[in-house]
């Protein structure tokens, strides 16, 4: 993995890793319902428990998203999202909170606007760095330009079909952290986690992996716990999106709180 | 444009390019010049290496080969003919027109060369599902067929919206065998039945092949898909080289996704003397905003896998498309026409709906062939070719143009029935109680009896 002291996903792992626990990832879309909503909303997971945030850009086409962050996104959209706002919505929560912000996209947001545009406003809002579902290290080049010229984390995905080949390149590739997909599918809440997420933990680890999250499936505290037996965070999004649809910022604050007591420590009071 | 001053530029530099001698046949992928690619989950990436390695071995089996053959000849009846369309030349400048008939294939498209290909592969890697989406409903249908032929299970998405145009295929695919899920995201037309089918595969890979149906998408399947289809044009070579004596001047064909289209061109793709037309939807015409002309006016970006022209916003998301043709209505196009468009060895154009409507309803009355919507965007685009080539010309005849007749159309009688003010207000044929109007909404699913599934994507 390249490493860099600039890496704040490695240093937000890094500090929950030094109180004994796992971190704990939290995501929602930005603009869902509104802008300021998606702010306050990353503000509270952060006051409430999540070491990371992570912020999604809706996108028309979201071939790895299940139905309920598909509906979100897609109201986003309806309701006036431009893809510039997810910088504001970066800004806000870096401003108000420690936590390292990256933001979730499909690829083609990023092409249409830049790169190294696209780059370059990340981290002037204060962003960690992305995570890129549909974008492989194979077709990075871009990405590996403009990731190093501004200081961002490349977070890829590992899954339980990637070959032992393509989980050492992608971990090469990787910086801040690599994201494992816990099972062959959508994001989307599971009755349980699936078993083969700890062998795509244990495999990545031993391709040369620092730190290794788990996400998609991951719902309640209880999944929260078992990942965090063995891996170095747990990735949490549809079920927060839910909570912002159903009951809003407090629900996202009053269920981060719950996810965050499956780290094994008290919630600290920001 | 055809008219356009900017043509004969293009085709010098075509002809630079083949000068230069390095041919156009033999791309193989993942990149057709900067296009192309696989911008995939990596959770797919597998799947995609097991299919190009399962596709790599058969292309370099003669057991392989000689079982697609046979099927080609004895199941869907290839080759296919070419026609000459002499009534209707007349209206082209009197230039010679020849259909290459893939209307007279089985399932009645060019679609059964690729999906009896795949189907065959997908036996090859052990797979007992396929999945396929389908726009028209002509891939969904050939989907099913080969799915029955091979005894694979088949569940098809298909947009709802596009549920309600075809409804028609639907049943034609129930009957198959196979299980249509509407699509009910986004714009609930082609695009929208790509993202469930690989959100599908995602979830089901071990057991599942996604049967694509166009030319597009990450690699292998831009070049596989060709493949299965350049027998269209290595039949269309021979034939009008023994009906003829000669090669043509022009070949045309209909891009939605553009895989009849890559079919046809791939024979001829190193011959500097043939011009080479694609035709896409220009819907209500592209100055209205309302088309699928993803070449003529998108830029380059990536959806579905690749990169490649593609109809998008300053944002990157894609804008629907609009075509009378469910067939072309789709947003982006296969990566090796990009590829063809920006160094000039095809010319690709816009037809609007009406232009497309014209010429179908002249190869009916001048031929007695009714052809698909799709295709007729081809019959537009070769009118106009055939005008251009044969203008100032003292024997017209000397020119000679293949348009690809993709698909029959069947499948679009209600459409052009519709179009042509043939019902009445109730939606019967005027003078007769033979109603082409479906019922609209849930009823209408319930009465065809469409299975709605479930499965992966309400986990969620």
């Amino acid at each position: 993995m390249t490493e860099q002291m600039t890496s704040k996903s490695a240093a937000a792992i890094d500090r929950a890793k030094a109180q004994g626990r796992a971190a704990l990832i939290g995501y929602l879309p930005a603009g869902y319902p509104d802008v300021q909503s998606s702010i306050d909303a990353g503000i509270a997971m952060a006051r409430n428990g999540a070491d990371l945030i992570e912020i999604g850009i809706p996108y028309s086409d979201p071939v790895m998203d299940g139905a309920v962050i598909q509906a979100a996104t897609t109201e986003a959209i309806a309701n006036g999202f431009r893809v510039a706002s997810v910088f504001d919505v970066v800004a806000g929560i870096t401003a108000a909170t420690d936590a390292a912000v990256l933001v979730m996209t499909y690829w083609n947001p990023v092409m249409r606007m830049g790169v190294d545009e696209f780059s370059r406003r990340l981290a002037e809002a204060g962003g960690a760095g992305l995570i890129t579902p549909d974008l492989i290290p194979d077709e990075a080049a871009e990405w590996f330009a403009a990731s190093d010229k501004y200081g961002l984390d490349r977070v890829f995905l590992v899954a339980p079909s990637s070959t032992p080949e393509r989980l050492a390149m992608t971990v090469e590739a990787s910086r801040g952290f690599v994201y494992a997909v816990s099972i062959m599918g959508v994001t989307g809440t599971r009755q349980s986690v699936s078993s083969s997420a700890e062998k795509v933990v244990a495999d990545t680890h031993a391709a040369g992996a620092e730190r290794v999250c788990v996400g998609l499936g991951v719902s309640n505290a209880d999944h929260v716990r078992e990942i965090a037996a063995y891996a170095d965070g747990v990735i949490v999004g549809t079920a927060l999106v839910a909570a912002i649809r159903d009951g809003g910022v407090d629900a996202v604050a009053q269920l981060t709180k719950n996810l965050s007591a499956g780290l094994g420590r008290a919630t600290a009071q920001a | 444009m055809v008219d356009a001053p900017t043509a004969n530029s293009e085709e010098n530099a075509a002809d630079a390019f083949l000068q230069g001698g390095a041919s156009l046949r033999n791309a193989a992928g993942p990149y057709f010049g900067s296009y192309g690619g696989r911008w995939m989950p990596e959770s797919l990436i597998a799947a995609l290496d097991e299919v190009q390695d399962t596709f790599e071995k058969a292309k370099a089996d003669p057991e392989f080969l000689a079982q697609l053959k046979d099927l080609n000849k004895n199941y869907s009846g290839r080759p296919s003919l070419l026609t000459e369309a002499k009534r209707f030349s007349e209206h082209a400048g009197g230039a010679r027109i020849f259909l290459k008939r893939e209307d007279l294939n089985h399932t009645g498209s060019h679609k059964i060369n690729n999906v009896l290909g795949q189907a065959l592969l997908a036996k090859r890697m052990g797979k007992t599902r396929v999945i396929a989406e389908t726009g028209a409903g002509q891939h969904g249908v050939a989907s099913a067929t080969a799915a029955a032929l091979l005894g694979l299970e088949c569940v098809v998405y298909m947009g709802a919206e596009d549920c309600r145009r075809q409804a028609l295929n639907v049943a034609r695919m129930q009957l198959l065998g196979a299980t249509v899920v509407p699509v009910t995201n986004g714009s609930q037309t082609l695009k929208d039945a790509i993202n469930d089918a690989l959100r599908d595969w995602v979830s089901n890979v071990d057991n599942t092949h996604y049967l694509l149906g166009t030319a597009a998408g990450a690699h292998p399947f831009p070049a596989m898909v060709r493949f299965f289809h350049e027998v269209i044009g290595e039949e269309a070579r021979a034939q009008i080289l023994e009906q003829t004596g000669k090669l043509p001047d022009a070949i045309c064909a209909c891009i939605g996704g553009g895989s009849n289209a890559i079919g046809l061109f791939h024979s001829f793709l190193d011959d500097a003397s043939v011009k080479i037309y694609g035709f896409e939807a220009g819907g209500d015409g592209v100055e209205t905003g309302r088309h699928a002309a993803a070449i003529t006016l998108g830029r380059p970006g990536v959806l579905h896998g690749a990169r490649s022209y593609l109809m998008q916003d300053e944002d990157g998301q894609t804008i629907e498309s609009h075509s009378i043709s469910a067939g072309l209505d789709y947003p982006s196009v296969g990566p090796e026409h990009s590829y063809l468009a920006d160094i000039g060895r095809v010319t690709y154009e816009p037809i609007t709906d009406t232009e497309a409507m014209d010429a179908f309803r002249l190869l009916c009355r001048t031929e007695g062939i009714i052809p698909a919507i799709e295709s007729s965007h081809a019959l537009a685009g070769a009118i106009k070719v055939g005008k251009k080539l044969t203008e100032g010309k003292e024997n017209p005849a000397d020119t000679i143009i293949i348009v690809n007749l993709s698909g029959r159309g069947d499948k679009d009688v209600e459409t052009a029935a519709a179009w042509f003010d043939m019902l009445d207000e109730n939606g019967n044929v005027k003078g007769t109680t033979l109603s082409t109007r479906k019922p609209k909404g849930p009823a209408e699913r319930s009465n065809l009896e469409i299975s709605i599934e479930e499965a992966s994507k309400d986990q969620n």
